[in-house]
């Protein structure tokens, strides 16, 4: 066998040929493993609608849409209607986006301006984002023994000089639509901060500029520029915490007081469909099983809904902001 | 220049498990095949964009052939097609032929990952993977199946006294390639460039990211391998072209404008396009 | 000027309303909680209504073992769905779909999940069960560990993948022994992130896991679970058991603050 060739060793010369028999490639099980599991992962979600639907049709079919125009829920006598329970759910998130959107909003534009030296907004970032780690059932148990005191003392105060409001109206419970929602403001206020920063972060830096070559102040810059500019940012952040306070669960059922009757007061009990979900499963048989899955249908449907609209208007957001920069 | 193209000694012989060995430097020339790579009428496409049109090429093998011209002419879109990298990117199509030795690189019935295991390929930036020098360089081998400890370390020492390496790194071959100088990294890739033994290494712009130090360094190297590889080098900097090839083709937006000797090309070119971007006059 | 300094004084005190809140909590978990914290908590049964003594060590083994399952079911599913993605296919509609899929599961409540697997393993089985409890969380962190994987795999350096494929390596040499140990910090944090998350959850294993008094024999049966424990013991009228609510709370703000501080240091460096 030649080894060299004048004088220098032959190194792998071989022919390129095609049928080299040093490799033949394997069908790639790894990459079949991995296909499997993208389609394990669509077929998952609509394994969930699907199983949810079919657990709910025996509601559906017997009660139809009364379902949600009903006001009676009665295990009992077979009487099941959920307006309370959606009325509910609507307003406890509003009025958690209400407290939760100011708040959210100031803090945002404090780390995103420069009110304050980047270590500190980096730490107030940390505690914001540590407020969203914090579990739904540790908010419920700080609530039980903090907010509902506060709510019931000051709440007392509030029906005695303006409970001829609806609003307002006595007694006051500790248990109530108040207190939920308050609990609430504060664990959809990190994604309120945390979406709009990112919305005011953007706003390309010749705008500021602009605003202020012409003999703005800042704040007149904030109001007339930035947050006018970020606001569709804003907007969608304020969608996607509604939908995230719907779908809020423990610390709701903590703290709503769960009754199943419409009042107009703040201050009387109320009840989210999350709520019900939690404290009726364990206990359901037969139609009510059905009638639970409907509600929870309902759910899924009302925050799928507002979570798409926020998507949407988050990503129209992005390619706004970049036909500015 | 004596240059030897005729291929006397036929067909190269098939050798395997040799053993390690340092080059031997020798006077003699190697001989050459002239239509080693053959490129036929090659063209190719970004998308709908037509970056090389109808390009037509001859290079011998054990020589070292440079490709030059301005930025975006597409030598190196053209040499990234040797070993098929540009595969990788989608949408790109081409019409024409490359073959190596006679045969097709785009025949079917040639896998592209033998392809790419029999050519070597030596980026721009260097690209050392995040482990040590020794696992960068057994790296071709391990994904060959090659796990015979005692073959993996000569092919290290080999590799690494062939990149003119091996003195400054025998002492750390586990510790991270990434705490060597950039110099050093690229010296490290064509190392392991070379590990599996290629036929053929194709150099993209590899010194351009080195310092004048690093870079002599390199086309010192670049000299010594061409004994036993045929190389490819692009390069923007026509004085190494002129120092280290033998063959120098010159591309201008997608076509192949000149094609001959180095010497021949920077001291007497054909081409008035070929003269105007040696003297500078543009690119 | 007097505008300014009264919008920057307003926006001040309106972050700092926030601050109190957390702060409020944090103190209460720790003053309430602290005083009972000690080995024991961790080794004994939860008592009874109306007794005293005992711990939660059987909510935490049961929130470990429901925690291990959901990983088992996720962490795999997640991963080479990740792998896909972004290696295999970045560019065609079976990752499209997965990634569309992955952001509409983010937005599924969490009772949601617990509904599912009520609906799925418990009415099938006719019986409450810690594999429900399991099922239901990993339907959970499934996204989570998708979308950091798929984050963490973007994160690896181009050129790798590059210098594989040069040397002749296939798709999977190259995504197996080049990029995913290049990810493997980040895709860890991220499985990290995902677990102090499912073991503060409650809704989704309190009506497929239920509870239980006692420590947990086998996974076809009801267990108990730190999060359900507080939920549980947080409405009853008697103070020891409010107190081992709130060093459950302890436990778990603990391990949040940890984690999360943890996934800022290892994952922060490799972003820059």
């Amino acid at each position: 066998m030649r080894t060299r060739i004048g004088g220098v060793p032959i190194l792998n010369t071989g022919t390129l040929s095609p049928l080299t028999p040093e490799y033949r490639r394997n069908p790639d099980f790894f990459k079949g493993a991995c296909q499997l599991a993208c389609i394990l992962t669509i077929l998952l979600l609509a394994f969930i609608f699907g199983e949810i639907l079919l657990k709910a049709w025996p509601a559906i079919h017997q009660f139809g849409f009364g379902f949600i125009t009903g006001t009676q829920w009665s295990p009992n006598r077979g009487v099941f209607g959920v307006l309370p329970v959606l009325i509910g759910t609507v307003e406890s998130s509003f009025l958690a986006l209400l407290v939760a959107l100011p708040l959210g909003l100031s803090i945002a534009l404090f780390i995103s301006e420069d009110f304050l030296p980047n270590s500190l907004r980096q730490f107030i970032r940390f505690v914001v984002e540590l407020l969203a780690a914090i579990p739904s059932v540790v908010y419920g148990l700080w609530g039980v023994f903090v907010v509902i005191p506060l709510v019931q003392k000051y709440g007392t105060i509030l029906s005695d000089h303006f409970g001829f409001l609806p609003l307002f109206a006595g007694p006051a419970y500790g248990n109530s639509l108040l207190t939920a929602s308050l609990v609430l403001a504060l664990m959809v206020l990190p994604t309120i901060t945390a979406i709009s920063r990112s919305s005011l972060v953007v706003v390309p830096y010749s705008l500021r500029e602009g605003s202020y070559a012409l003999g703005a102040t800042r704040w007149e810059t904030i109001l007339g520029v930035i947050l006018p500019t970020a606001s569709p940012g804003i907007v969608a952040s304020a969608i996607l915490a509604f939908g995230r306070a719907m779908g809020e669960t423990m610390a709701v059922a903590m703290l709503i007081g769960n009754s199943q009757r419409l009042s107009w007061s703040l201050l009387s009990p109320s009840n989210t469909l999350s709520a019900l979900l939690a404290n009726q499963f364990s206990e359901a048989d037969g139609i009510q099983i059905s009638a639970l899955m409907y509600a929870a249908a309902l759910l899924v449907a009302l925050t799928l809904v507002v979570n798409i609209a926020g998507e949407m208007v988050l990503r129209q957001t992005q390619r706004a902001t970049s036909v500015l920069r | 220049m004596s240059n030897d193209y005729t291929s006397s000694e036929a067909h190269p012989i098939q050798v395997s498990n040799e053993t390690a060995l340092p080059y031997e430097l020798t006077d003699v020339v190697p001989p050459s095949e002239t239509n080693f790579i053959k490129v036929n009428d090659f063209r190719f496409f970004y998308g709908k964009k037509e970056v090389l049109h109808g390009v037509n090429l001859e290079i011998p093998s054990r020589r070292v052939t440079s490709f030059i011209g301005p930025s975006g002419c597409g030598k190196s879109t053209l040499l990234r097609n040797f070993n098929r990298m540009n595969e990788l990117i989608p949408g790109v199509r081409h019409e024409g032929d490359i073959t190596i030795h006679g045969t097709s690189i785009f025949d079917p019935s040639v896998e592209v990952i033998a392809l790419r295991r029999r050519i070597g390929m030596v980026f721009q930036k260097s690209n050392p993977f995040p482990m040590s020098i020794y696992g960068n360089i057994v790296y071709p081998l391990r994904i060959a199946g090659q796990g015979d400890r005692s073959m993996l370390d000569e092919t290290v020492e080999r590799c690494l006294r062939s990149a003119a390496l091996w003195d400054e790194v025998k002492d750390r071959l586990h510790e991270s390639a990434l705490g060597l100088s950039g110099g050093q990294m690229q010296r490290l890739c064509i190392a392991r460039a070379i590990a599996s033994r290629p036929e053929i290494l194709l150099m993209d712009e590899p010194c351009s990211a080195l310092d004048p130090i690093a870079t002599a360094k390199v086309e010192e190297l670049i000299i010594e391998l061409k004994r036993n590889f045929t190389i490819i080098i692009v390069t923007h900097n026509m004085h190494q072209a002129s120092r280290v090839s033998e063959l120098t083709a010159f591309f201008y937006l997608g076509n192949l404008v000149e094609f001959d000797e180095t010497r021949k090309i920077f001291t007497n070119p054909s081409k008035l396009q070929t003269e105007e971007y040696i003297t500078g006059r543009f690119g | 000027m007097l505008r300014n300094r009264f919008l920057t004084g307003l926006c001040i005190a309106l972050s700092l309303l926030t601050l109190f809140p957390l702060i409020s909590i944090v103190i209460l978990v720790i003053r309430n909680g602290l005083p009972l914290i000690s080995m024991n908590l961790f080794t004994q049964l939860s008592p009874a209504p109306g007794l005293e003594g005992g711990g939660f060590g059987n909510a935490i083994m049961g929130t470990l073992v429901m925690v291990c399952i959901s990983l088992l079911l996720a962490v795999p599913l997640g991963i080479l769905s990740a792998v896909y993605i972004n290696e295999y296919a970045p560019v065609s509609p079976v990752s499209s779909a997965v990634r569309f899929v992955a952001k509409l599961l983010t937005g599924i409540p969490s009772i949601i999940c617990g509904v599912f697997a009520f609906a799925a393993v418990v009415m099938t089985s006719q019986h409450f069960s810690a594999i429900a409890g399991g099922v239901a969380l990993a339907i959970l962190i499934l996204p989570i560990i998708l979308l950091t994987s798929e984050q963490a795999l973007m994160g690896v350096s181009v050129s790798y993948r590059e210098a594989s494929y040069g040397v002749g390596a296939t798709p999977f040499q190259t995504i197996w022994r080049i990029v995913l140990p290049d990810a493997m910090p980040a895709i860890m944090t991220g499985i990290m992130l995902a677990v102090s998350r499912a073991a503060g959850e409650t809704a989704p294993v309190l009506f497929t896991a239920l509870f239980s008094q006692n420590w947990i024999t086998s996974v076809f049966e009801p267990t108990a679970s730190l999060s359900v424990l507080i939920y549980n013991f947080a409405s009853l009228p008697y103070a020891y058991h409010i107190k081992l609510a709130w060093s459950a709370s302890l436990v778990l703000v603990t391990l949040v603050t940890l984690t999360n501080i943890l996934s800022q240091m290892i994952f922060s460096p490799k972003q820059r």
